[in-house]
């Protein structure tokens, strides 16, 4: 399985790859880790005619923390994540389990933000901690909430000419906590079920912010607001978590599928969901 | 497109198609058939080469992202003062059948233990997790990796 | 660790842990394999593949395809047809489609191929072949295969006019039901076996190399079986035998997946002719997972009529099999579903009954021995969830229920009531050995105290029997080819020796154990043995390398060909120590008079006397070859535990312990019986709890790259606790008995029992493989747990 032909640009500064890209309009794609556009070029699943190489932009691989947020810079690896101290909650929890070791070496979580493939595991991590997408054009730099940048599966929300140039995910400055739970068949595969939950704290110790959001059991990475809902204002005991879990399988629409039935994926969004949630607040109350 | 790629300390220039895969120049190009092929889907990891030291799947990589940077592939692996501990602690204890995984295998092992001189059975476990092996059931490798390990590490010690 | 070593290891004879030969070229990427081999003027080819599982095809337009650069021709059936090519023969004696010139029947079936000077262009111009299908319904199961008014899918095959592929029966019928008549119990077990495929890393591959002057067909294939394929070969092709050189290099995995002859080789083979350049193909994986052999998908019923105490007393089997759009198993000529009639397992009882019907459907052919010998992985695993099933339902403890009727040592040789004979072995004690490892006892008290606290804990036992090693020539042939295998050995002046197989190594070190074996006979060091296989040429005749047959087969050649060389080395030494050859004894590395150890010749002294020194009227030289035809299978087996931890909230199980007993037979050297058995065990992990090939309604294959058809890694892969024990095979030369699949084969029952253990108190029976958590989970909840 091999790629069809395409034309090919080094980029070496952000300006310079989205003028190749405004160039080359709605066939040109960003190359960042390659780890999902060339499997799809390889199956001819995507004929791109150019391809605008964004991995020799300086400046790009940073992750720092910057007024409040944590910065994601387009050019951090899966693996950088993993290794990062940098890190915390939920964004800490599921680096590891991005994929496999090789292919975290190169693939990038904002080339993963904006695949929107909702089998991916960043997009739900960033709808549960509310993270905005940094996207850059000809005349500038916008945020744009997660939420509002994921449009539908495989579909983002930028301009022909934008280019994600960093993720900021908020660090609170309260007690808070988060985690990960995904459930893969085995390493290299994607979540047959994944939901982050991030929680904060107020000084009493309830509940005063909550994000849980799921992967692969909807079209596309969903919040579940209602389970949120429920958990803000409340103290964080083991019944509100399974409370928040029934509403977070309510709220999920899997599909039966060789990965299992969407009966038994409810059931597994629920229990992960519960024990997400414990994570979280262990964490907070640490 | 013309690119330069050091593959084993050796700069290979070449006029490649921009499609051209990294494993196909190493293979085709480079004429160094260590490095397989396996699957379609970026999943099996034989064609795993170090780009910069750093272990990646060569079959999802192309040739004219490698411009300029270094490759290790298996070849690469034995130097003046022999074979490497990987290849050593391979064959001594059994870790290859086939074979057809092995030069992955040992190229992540050595990545590895250059990170963690002492790596645990789990920590080889995981760090192999994205390459696939049919034949021995990964109890070997992992064995092979870690007397790597303790080979290297011992020898520093020597040094 | 048994020790059986006679030899000190600078001769490294059998029972050595001897490193491996092979590995100095695999570990510095100096291997040969398929695709590492570049020919002058070599034209690579891509395969168009059916995207649907049924349609008529209407035409082919290969024109934009010819019309890319590089492209140098596109290959239709129409084409292969004129050179009488577009069909050919399987090897259970049905024809398969080489090209589709009337229908497709599966999805991944090949429609044409492109040849083309390098592979990108190959690739380009497969894309660009526009085939016109005119859709037909398609048939996924043999159930609907084989219900009335089901369209018939092998419409081409005459006097063909229902979807069954075969039929076949075995045992004793009428005495089988009188038995289960008269029974106090009778348990029985539905299950789908479902399919896999052997997926070895490396695909399948040739480089077809036939010059059009002198007509020598030079062919460079991943295969198991050289010889038989040089023979295929020009029974198909036509081509005399002679100008036929099949070359099998080093093989990146088989497992079975390179036992048949697949329409990609003969397409490449014919370019090759017809263009007069050399042709590569190398199958993608999808080609490989969606066309190629898979092994199993059988579904069973099998029943065991008992008494109250839980003797077996009969056993019946009903089963039909998932066949394909062609029939096309490996397996001997005989038995149409392989050697699935040692379904009986360990077990003494009087009588059997098999029945079994095969069905095509529109999936890919295939039907291969996917390590294993000919559906012993099936009827293994139905005889043990069925002892299993007995066991919950009569409340006997599962290890004391095989206990109950296991074959007794003294019982052996043993006639099953299928008719083998089993060799030997002594069950009881492996299996008492395996529970004693595991800490039996401590584990059932653990469980019942982890079921009070809502905690699952399963224990799965597994006792296998294998019958390998085919065969016997009055018995079992593929093809007519009788499944005999060869050795020759030529030892040379300075006592260095090359020993020449039938059979054809794909990771199991045949290039170390069989030099083993030589030096074991006859004193030759095994670093001084080259071993030669996998090419026609320069070897003699076998049947191959599958159905662990190598070193029952092969291996005993190879100690009966040493034993020649090693009987005129003694005459030899006797002419040169001026004795008697009934007076000359043979220490490891030596020949002596009896009694006077000081008066000695080595093997080496001998052999340089065979070319310079010889006895009046002896042949010069010091070689032979020998055909060896087993006068039996052989019969490993082995006795599994593993434990389980199964989460009640999502159904997800993990292997806390895996405790493998295998006897083998005499272990040539054992790190290397170890590895295959870790493989095995691997494997049978795999088929377990997440490796299978699935379809939609429409006939896609759910299974067609590693994305879906789930390869475990080494974080997935259990941990395995391995022991021994060394029943000797009475009738092989060397007493060893194969262990090439033994994992395999036994291994997936005992995974499966434990998880099913771990619900049996909530009265959960069955969940069939693999054992998704899905599955587990909905059996939790619909028990009620
Ligand atoms: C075997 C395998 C297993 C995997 N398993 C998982 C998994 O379990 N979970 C998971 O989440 N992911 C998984 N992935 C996907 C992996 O995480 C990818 O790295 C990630 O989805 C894409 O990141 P990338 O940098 O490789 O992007 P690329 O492949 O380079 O690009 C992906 C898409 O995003 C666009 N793009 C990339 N960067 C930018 C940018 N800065 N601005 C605008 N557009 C951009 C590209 O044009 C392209 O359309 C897996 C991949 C493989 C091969
Ligand atoms: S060839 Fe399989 S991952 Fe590269
Ligand atoms: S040794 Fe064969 S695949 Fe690993």
């Amino acid at each position: 399985m091999l790629p069809a032909q395409f034309d090919y640009v080094a980029a070496s500064s952000v300006e310079e790859a989205i003028a190749a890209k405004a160039e080359g309009g709605d066939e040109t794609r960003f190359l960042a880790g390659g780890q999902s556009l060339l499997p799809m070029m390889k199956l001819r699943f995507a004929t791109p005619s150019k391809l605008v190489d964004i991995n020799r932009i300086a400046g790009l691989d940073a992750i720092e923390h910057h007024n409040g947020h944590l910065r994601v810079g387009a050019l951090v690896r899966h693996a950088d994540i993993a290794a990062s101290d940098a890190v915390s909650g939920a964004v800490a929890s599921a680096a590891p389990w991005i994929s496999d070791p090789l292919v975290r070496n190169l693939g990038t979580l904002c080339g993963s933000v904006a695949h929107c493939d909702p089998e991916g595991d960043w997009n739900s991590v960033l709808l549960a901690t509310g993270a905005d997408v940094i996207a850059q054009g000809p005349s500038g730099s916008r945020s744009i909430a997660i939420g509002d940048f994921v449009q539908d599966f495989f579909t983002n929300s930028l301009n022909d000419d934008e280019m994600v140039t960093a993720v900021h995910i908020p660090v609170p400055s309260g007690r808070s906590g988060g985690s990960y739970q995904k459930l893969e068949r085995k390493v290299g595969d994607y979540a047959t079920v994944g939901v982050a939950a991030h929680l904060e704290l107020a000084a009493d110790g309830t509940i005063s912010a909550a994000g849980v959001a799921m992967t692969s059991v909807a079209p596309i990475n969903r919040k579940a607001t209602e389970a949120e809902a429920l958990l803000v204002g409340n103290a964080p005991t083991a019944e509100l978590f399974a409370e928040a879990g029934a509403a977070a399988a309510a709220a999920a629409d899997p599909r039966d599928d060789v990965r299992g039935s969407a009966r038994w994926k409810r059931q597994v969004v629920a229990a992960f969901t519960g024990r997400a949630l414990a994570a979280a607040a262990e964490q907070a109350q640490a | 497109m013309e690119i330069t790629v050091n593959i084993n300390g050796t700069d290979h220039t070449a006029d490649v198609e921009p499609r051209l895969l990294l494993v196909d120049h190493i293979r085709t190009g480079a004429g160094l058939t260590g490095t397989h092929i396996g699957c379609d889907t970026t999943s099996c990891g034989v064609c795993t080469v170090l780009v910069d030291g750093t272990p990646v799947k060569s079959c999802t990589m192309l040739a004219v992202q490698a411009d300029g940077r270094s490759v290790t592939t298996v070849e690469g692996l034995k130097t003046a003062d022999g074979l490497h501990p990987v290849q050593q602690a391979f064959s001594d204890e059994h870790g290859l059948q086939c074979g057809f995984c092995t030069p992955a295998m040992m190229l992540v092992g050595a990545a590895l233990i250059d990170e963690n001189p002492a790596p645990s059975d789990d920590e080889v476990r995981w760090a192999i997790s994205g390459n696939l092996c049919r034949c021995t059931g990964y109890m070997n490798i992992v064995k092979a990796i870690q007397s790597a390990a303790a080979a290297a590490a011992s020898s520093n010690g020597d040094s | 660790m048994t020790d059986t070593t006679t030899t000190p290891p600078e001769i490294g004879g059998i029972g050595h842990s001897v490193k491996r030969v092979e590995d100095a070229r695999l570990i510095e990427g100096q291997g040969n394999f398929l695709d590492d081999i570049v020919l002058p003027g070599m034209l690579h080819m891509a395969l168009v593949r059916s995207p649907v599982a049924h349609a008529r095809i209407n035409g082919i337009d290969t024109e934009a395809a010819t019309a890319v650069d590089g492209v140098l021709a596109v290959v239709t059936g129409e084409l292969m047809d004129q050179h009488g090519l577009a069909w050919m023969p399987t090897l259970s004696g049905d024809t398969q489609a080489v090209l589709a010139t009337d229908k497709v029947r599966y999805q991944g079936q090949e429609v044409a191929a492109v040849i083309a000077t390098d592979p990108y262009a190959a690739a380009d111009g497969a894309e660009l072949v526009d085939v016109d299908y005119e859709m037909l319904d398609a048939i996924t199961t043999p159930q609907q295969s084989l219900a009335d008014g089901a369209a018939l899918i092998r419409d081409e095959k005459e006097g063909q006019t229902d979807n069954l592929a075969y039929t076949w029966e075995t045992g004793d019928e009428a005495a089988t039901d009188a038995a289960f008549a008269a029974a106090d119990r009778v348990v029985s077990l539905t299950t789908h076996y479902p399919r896999s495929h052997p997926s070895p890393l490396e695909t399948c591959g040739i480089v077809a190399d036939v010059n059009s002057v002198t007509g020598q067909a030079t062919i460079y294939m991943t295969s198991q079986a050289p010889h038989a394929h040089r023979t295929l070969f020009a029974l198909v092709a036509g081509l005399p035998e002679q100008n036929i050189r099949i070359v099998s290099p080093d093989i990146g995995g088989g497992f079975g997946n390179k036992v048949p002859i697949y329409p990609g080789y003969v397409v490449a083979t014919a370019a090759s002719l017809l263009i007069g350049q050399p042709v590569k193909w190398v199958e993608t994986r999808t080609g490989n997972l969606i066309s190629t052999g898979f092994g199993r998908d059988y579904y069973m019923t099998g029943e065991l009529a008992l008494t109250n105490e839980g003797r077996i007393q009969a056993m019946r089997v009903d089963m039909l099999s998932d066949q394909g759009a062609f029939y096309s198993d490996a397996q001997p000529t005989r038995y149409r579903a392989g050697l699935f009639h040692v379904c009986t397992g360990s077990y003494d009882f009087p009588h059997a009954h098999i029945k079994c019907r095969g069905a095509f459907t529109n999936k890919a052919p295939g039907g291969v021995a996917y390590r294993c010998s000919f559906r012993i992985t099936e009827a293994s695993y139905l005889i043990e969830r069925l002892m299993q099933t007995a066991a919950d339902e009569l409340g006997i403890d599962p290890a004391e229920l095989r206990l109950r009727n296991f074959i007794q040592p003294e019982q052996f040789p043993y006639e099953t009531a299928t008719g083998f004979v089993y060799d030997s072995g002594d069950y009881p004690t492996a299996l008492r050995k395996a529970l004693d490892a595991a800490g039996y006892d401590e584990l059932r008290a653990e469980q019942a105290a982890a079921r009070a606290e809502g905690r699952l804990v399963g224990i799965g036992i597994a006792h296998f029997t294998e019958a390998v090693g085919a065969g016997p020539a009055h018995t079992y042939d593929i093809a007519g080819l009788k499944m005999i295998d060869s050795a020759e050995l030529r030892v040379h002046p300075t006592g260095k020796a090359i020993l020449k197989l039938g059979v054809k190594t794909q990771g199991q070190g045949h290039e170390t154990t069989f030099a083993q074996i030589v030096a074991e006979e006859t004193g030759i060091p095994a670093t001084d043995i080259k071993v030669i296989h996998g090419d026609t040429d320069d070897t003699p005749y076998g049947l191959g390398t599958y159905a662990s047959r190598s070193t029952p087969v092969g291996g005993a050649a190879t100690a009966m060909v040493a034993r020649k060389i090693a009987d005129k080395a003694r005459h030899i030494a006797a002419h040169l120590l001026e004795a008697a050859p009934e007076d000359i004894e043979r220490d490891a590395d030596k020949f002596h008079v009896a009694g006077s150890p000081d008066q000695a010749v080595s093997i080496q002294d001998a052999a340089f006397a065979a070319y310079t020194n010889l006895p009046e009227g002896m042949e010069y030289g010091l070689e032979d070859v020998t055909y060896y035809n087993p006068p039996n299978l052989t019969f490993p087996y082995g006795s599994y535990v593993v434990v389980v931890d199964v989460d009640p909230e999502t159904g997800v199980w993990k292997v806390r312990r895996m405790v493998a007993l295998d006897d083998c037979g005499v272990r040539i050297n054992p790190m290397i019986v170890e590895g295959q058995i870790h493989g095995g065990l691997t494997e049978g992990f795999a088929m377990s709890s997440m490796q299978w090939i699935t379809f939609d309604d429409d006939g896609n294959c759910i299974g067609s790259n590693f994305m879906d058809y789930l390869v475990p890694t080494a974080w997935e892969t259990p941990r395995f606790e391995l022991l021994e024990t060394v029943t000797p095979s009475p009738h092989h030369p060397i007493g060893a008995k194969g262990i090439g699949e033994s994992a395999t084969v036994g291994s997936p029952a005992a995974f499966v029992n434990a998880v099913v253990d771990a619900l049996a108190h909530l009265g959960v029976r069955n969940i069939d493989m693999p054992v998704l958590p899905d599955r587990v989970w909905e059996a939790i909840d619909s028990a009620g747990g």
